[in-house]
Formats: structure tokens, C-alpha cells, sequence
């Protein structure tokens, strides 16, 4: 399987290229329910989470979390995924501006692998995570 | 409440077809336009085959018979938040594979919690087979019973 990244060239503080969405909407979270098969209310039904006490819809976690596995995928490719991990914090509501980035913590060899280890993180437009992860990926 | 005693507990295997459509669909979601998810003739030169994307395993969460997923009874979905969420991958997963899936009760605990009261905490491990037996990955989901509904 081809590989992204090279082992030698990746260094521990080296940080994933960013992914920006800016606007996370309610169409983002129904299109996400389509695909995903979630449709727990809280992300689209208005009435229903007013009725809850909640002001408005928010995102579904695992909508989040797919924005940040692209910002991964796209520095070390799909294929090279062993790991991912992600902890929901903060929720995110539609009108958010989202970061996702990552860092690398560490590199190492086993059964003959050569792996690097980091940190995954979402942040909206007021800098509080709205998930905090970590990954494990092959590099050649 | 936490009942320690369906630690361990298995559900019915599941099977779990890897289709273009949903992979495509899925792409699109998490707005991921890469050429590997979309373009089959790439994605078999560079890949072997169309991937699926990271998460997206998960999708099976939301059709599975409840006698495949053990230990979702004792719980009030009302008051259910997803806490965290883990993919572990061993072999590659491509459309076209047919998955089989295997979900098992890991841990049960309870935890003081702040704004929702007590909460109870359900470790839920899926593990994932192709066609050919190979082990291809592991799904790891914490869910959070609440004591009380969260509000924002």
C-alpha cells in the first residue's frame, strides 16, 4: 500500500495541516444523518430540542469527528490508518467555524511497522475543543 | 445503574455489505472530496480497491438488530450522550468486502459526574471480519448514561 508520509521525514512537533469549515449548517447535519444513519432528533428536529431545553440543533459528534479522520487522511493517506480515537467535549452548533489539525507525539517501529503517534484536535471559532483524539499511522 | 453483569456479554453477528453508494455518500457528509472514494480505477491503482472512510464503520450503529447490540437494554436513550469513540484497523477494507461484525459489552462503571448528576458509562467493542475470516478492525464506542437530561 502506497505510503504518504516518509518515516525519516516526519518529525515528533511536526503538526497536520489544517482543515478549516467555516459554517458548520443544519443541511451539513441532515446530509450527515442521510449518510451516517443517525437521526436522533437533536440534530435536525427544532421543535424537539426546544422542547428539551436545548436552544437550537448541534452536530452530531461522529460528524465532527469524520471532518477531522479527512484532515488525517489527507496528510497520511487512508490506507495508512491503524488508529483513531477521538473524545467529544464541546458540542458543535450550526453558524461554527471548525479547526481540525493534529500533532505528532511519536514514532515508532513494531512488527516490522513503521508507525508515527499524535494528537487530534477540533476547535471552534472561540478555540474550545470540541474533540480532543489521537491516531496511529503506517509512514514508508 | 450499572449492571456489572453484562460484562462480557455478545451480540448476534451481524453482516455488514461495504457498498459504493453509502461509502460515496459518507464522503460527501464529512466533505471529503478525495478522488480515492469516488474514481474506482484510481483507487484500485493506488489502494487495491475503494476504501472506507475512517469512521465510517459507525454507520452500523444505527441499523443493527437490538440482539446485536447487548447491553443498550438497561439504558434510557433519552439521556444518552456519546462519549467517545475508537477505530482500530488491521487489514483493509474495501467495497465489495462483506463484514461481519461481532459486538461485545467491554465495561460497565459509574462515575460522580457534574452537570448531569451520576453517570454510567457503557464500553461497547465491535470487532470486524471480512469475507475470507481476516480480522480487519475493531470498533470501540463509550456511551454516558446521565443522571439526569443535560441541557445545554
Amino acid at each position: 500500500m502506497a505510503a504518504k508520509l516518509k518515516y525519516d521525514s516526519v518529525k515528533v512537533g511536526d503538526e497536520i495541516p489544517k482543515f478549516v469549515v467555516e459554517g458548520v449548517s443544519r443541511p451539513d447535519f441532515v446530509r450527515y444523518a442521510g449518510a451516517s444513519g443517525d437521526f436522533v432528533p437533536l440534530h435536525y428536529d427544532q421543535t424537539f430540542v426546544e422542547a428539551a431545553g436545548i436552544p437550537t440543533v448541534f452536530a452530531q459528534g461522529m460528524f465532527t469527528a469524520g471532518l477531522l479522520s479527512k484532515a488525517l487522511t489527507d496528510w497520511v493517506g487512508i490506507g495508512n490508518v491503524r488508529q483513531f480515537k477521538v473524545r467529544f467535549a464541546t458540542r458543535v452548533w450550526p453558524g461554527d467555524t471548525v479547526t481540525c489539525t493534529g500533532k505528532v507525539t511519536n514514532k515508532l517501529e513494531k512488527d516490522g511497522e513503521k508507525l508515527i503517534e499524535g494528537d487530534l484536535v477540533v476547535v471552534n471559532q472561540k478555540g474550545e475543543p470540541a474533540i480532543r483524539g489521537s491516531f496511529r499511522a503506517a509512514a514508508g | 445503574m450499572a449492571d456489572k453483569s453484562i460484562i462480557g456479554k455478545t451480540g448476534k453477528p451481524f453482516k455488514m455489505p461495504i457498498e459504493w453508494s453509502k461509502v460515496r455518500e459518507f464522503a460527501r457528509a464529512i466533505k471529503d472530496p478525495d478522488p480515492v472514494y469516488f474514481d474506482p480505477e484510481k483507487a484500485k491503482k493506488e489502494l487495491g480497491g475503494i476504501p472506507v472512510p475512517v469512521t465510517f464503520l459507525q454507520t452500523s450503529a444505527f441499523w443493527t438488530e437490538a440482539d446485536s447490540s447487548p447491553g443498550f437494554g438497561g439504558f434510557d436513550l433519552r439521556r444518552i450522550l456519546h462519549g467517545e469513540q475508537e477505530f482500530e484497523f488491521f487489514k483493509p477494507i474495501f467495497v465489495g468486502d462483506v463484514l461481519t461484525g461481532v459486538s461485545k459489552v467491554a465495561d460497565v462503571y459509574e462515575k460522580e459526574g457534574g452537570r448531569g448528576g451520576k453517570m454510567t458509562f457503557l464500553v461497547t467493542e465491535i470487532e470486524y471480519t471480512n469475507q475470507r475470516g481476516e480480522k480487519v478492525a475493531v470498533s470501540r464506542s463509550t456511551l454516558i448514561e446521565t443522571g439526569q437530561a443535560v441541557k445545554a
